[in-house]
């Protein structure tokens, strides 16, 4: 759906607390251009800048006041990627300077994250000793923060006073009935709520604390976790009410559950999402928007570019060590900035990859676009990619994820990521090496190609048997031009106007 | 009059802010209570706090040894139920 530009973006501070004043119609299943400026090159939300700039997240929040039925609290597993698992928790003074120190090494560090390993707003002095310092010595670094949302509407005010520059919250729910099978208890002035009623308390703090933000002009991005024949068919609900509250972008994550967890769902049998299924309703929630498609659900802790995490370099006995001039550090991002922005500026004008149309910029689209097909071109194939940097890079065996692109006539479009083990420590809640590699086949088993820079011989046979063509051919060549050339192949072949074939459906 | 915390808690800090006496000390290798100082919240709150914020059942006990959070009250899974997991887990 196509939107008309709104330039008077709500800044309204107070009298308002109900979503049904604040929404214009800007608002309404679109962004207004103010919002749209504001994430064009951000590090977090913008395809192109995300491979430019870096983000951290610190732990310094472990307290957490509910109790989700995916998170089990006792875990702390260095070969865990699930958010908000981290290892070393660090106190406000300890995570700023953390953060200075990263931020003078990596002069590309543009955003600074508190997600956990708790609740940042379940820790609200540590959480905004921290914001408070860093607001005075590094002001030119972003901060965010992710929440479940109970403690948002008596933080929002604070939170303003730092010029937080976006909130993540997440709602699984908009039903309070939903709610109580995916949220057990909460903690509620000063006791314990179970249930229907916790979940109906989180409910209406989630909304309100989202409409006070939205009101406010600070970005909200929502969460949301699908937990099959729990809440995949509440979700479009879902993502239609915080859209329309103001939310610039609804993010459906599939739910992890192993029985090894020992997490509710995993040891009460809940399944994961079938990538098909998360696919289906990313799709529908979040429609066509480039960004956010490369959300790679960073760990906690994580230092880099997304996607990348150098955090063993910055410990904290590694950073006691370090010599940091902040003030020149300052100057050298300022810098690096300038230039990442001129590079990005370049690369728009050179033309827009033939994916995406930028034909008017005053434009966004929210809603999937209906692509009417090409009447001489070969069926879209989906491509999963071992890339780092956005260029073909990882070989297969260490990838601990790939890039998921619809390849069509009309370009290469990035729909997706997964996640896979790659092979890990070997303690026995990872499985062996064998395992891991069926499971990396069951994540990709839609995908008909698969580029990396190499693979071993035993993987090749596997993905080929299951019907996905390994192709390292295109190695250290840019993500979405080996697509286009694979899939250009593929057409001159024949094999396009031809249903896929040899595949294991999943 | 006074709770106890065990090995199994899990330093996570939920409880050591909202104690109306102080009495919760974030100690190593686990979070403990100074009997001296707990009150159970008695003519403070109607719950005691520390237990109704642990998210580990079985971390906090009363002055009998008894759970105030017993397993499977928390999280919902029937004890037997991660029992039979861990085992499994550990025969691979
Ligand atoms: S029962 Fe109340 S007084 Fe005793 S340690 Fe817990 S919170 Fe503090
Ligand atoms: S809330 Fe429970 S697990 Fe957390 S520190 Fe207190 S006693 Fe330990």
């Amino acid at each position: 759906m196509d939107l008309p530009v709104n330039e008077s973006f709500p800044r309204a501070a107070a009298g308002c607390g109900a979503g049904s004043c604040g929404a214009t119609a800007g608002q309404i299943d679109g962004l207004t251009d103010a919002i749209r400026a504001r994430i064009e090159d951000h590090p977090c939300y913008s395809e192109d800048a995300h491979h430019y700039f870096a983000r951290m997240h610190v732990a310094v929040a472990p307290a957490c006041n509910i109790q989700c039925h995916y998170c089990n609290r006792k875990y702390d597993c260095a070969n865990e990627s699930r958010p908000g698992v981290v290892s070393e928790l660090l106190t406000p003074d300890q995570a700023v300077r953390k953060t200075l120190a990263v931020a003078a090494r990596i002069p590309q560090m543009s955003v600074l994250g508190i997600a956990g390993p708790g609740d940042p707003l379940a820790n609200p002095e540590r959480t905004f000793e921290t914001f408070r310092q860093l607001a005075q010595k590094a002001p030119d670094i972003k901060l965010c923060v992710s929440t479940n949302g109970l403690m948002l509407p008596r933080h929002v005010e604070e939170l303003c006073r730092y010029h937080i520059d976006h909130v993540t919250i997440t709602i699984n729910c908009v039903d309070p009935d939903v709610g109580a099978r995916i949220h057990p208890w909460i903690f509620w002035q000063n006791r314990r709520v179970y249930g229907r009623q916790a979940a109906a308390i989180l409910v209406e703090q989630q909304q309100l604390g989202l409409e006070m933000l939205s009101a406010r002009g600070i970005l909200v991005k929502v969460n949301s976790v699908l937990i099959p024949g729990v809440n995949d068919a509440h979700l479009p609900e879902v993502s239609r009410i915080v859209k329309a509250k103001g939310a610039f972008l609804h993010n459906v994550m599939p739910l992890i559950a192993r029985p090894e967890h020992g997490t509710f769902y995993g040891l009460m049998g809940q399944r994961s999402p079938r990538p098909a299924e998360l696919q289906a309703l990313q799709d529908a929630c979040a429609g066509d928007m480039k960004m956010m498609r490369h959300c790679r659900q960073c760990r906690a802790d994580a230092v880099g570019l997304l996607g990348e995490d150098r955090g063993a370099e910055f410990t904290l006995d590694r950073i006691e060590a370090m010599d940091v001039d902040y003030e020149a550090a300052m100057v050298v991002r300022q810098e690096v900035r300038t230039e990442i922005a001129a590079r990005l500026a370049a690369k728009r004008a050179r033309g827009p990859s033939p994916a995406v149309s930028r034909a008017n910029p005053q434009v966004v689209h929210f809603q999937p676009r209906v692509t009417k097909a090409a009447a001489t071109a070969g069926r879209p194939v989906l491509m999963a990619v071992a890339a780092r940097g956005g260029v073909v890079a990882v070989h297969f065996g260490h990838a601990r994820e790939f890039l998921i692109y619809e390849a069509s006539a009309a370009g290469a479009r990035l729909i997706g990521h997964r996640r896979v083990e790659s092979y890990c420590a070997g303690d026995e809640s990872c499985g062996d090496a064998d395992s891991a590699l069926t499971r990396t086949i069951e994540a990709l088993v839609d995908c008909e190609v698969l580029l990396c820079a190499r693979i071993g011989y035993e993987p090749w046979g596997r993905l080929e048997a299951a019907g996905i063509q390994p192709n390292g051919e295109h190695a250290m060549e840019a993500v979405e031009e080996a697509v286009m050339a694979v899939w250009q192949q593929m057409l001159a072949a024949g094999k396009l106007t031809v249903p896929r074939s040899g595949a294991r459906r999943a | 009059m006074a709770f106890t915390i065990i090995a199994s808690c899990v330093n996570c800090w939920a409880c050591l802010p909202l104690c109306p006496n102080q009495a919760i000390q974030a100690a190593q290798p686990h979070f403990g209570i100074k009997a001296e100082r707990c009150t159970e919240c008695a003519g403070d709150f109607a719950a005691a706090q520390c237990a109704s914020i642990c998210p580990i059942e079985g971390a906090i006990i009363d002055g009998l040894g008894k759970a105030l959070n017993p397993p499977g009250s928390l999280t919902g899974v029937p004890p037997e139920r991660w029992a039979l997991t861990q085992a499994e887990v550990a025969a691979r």
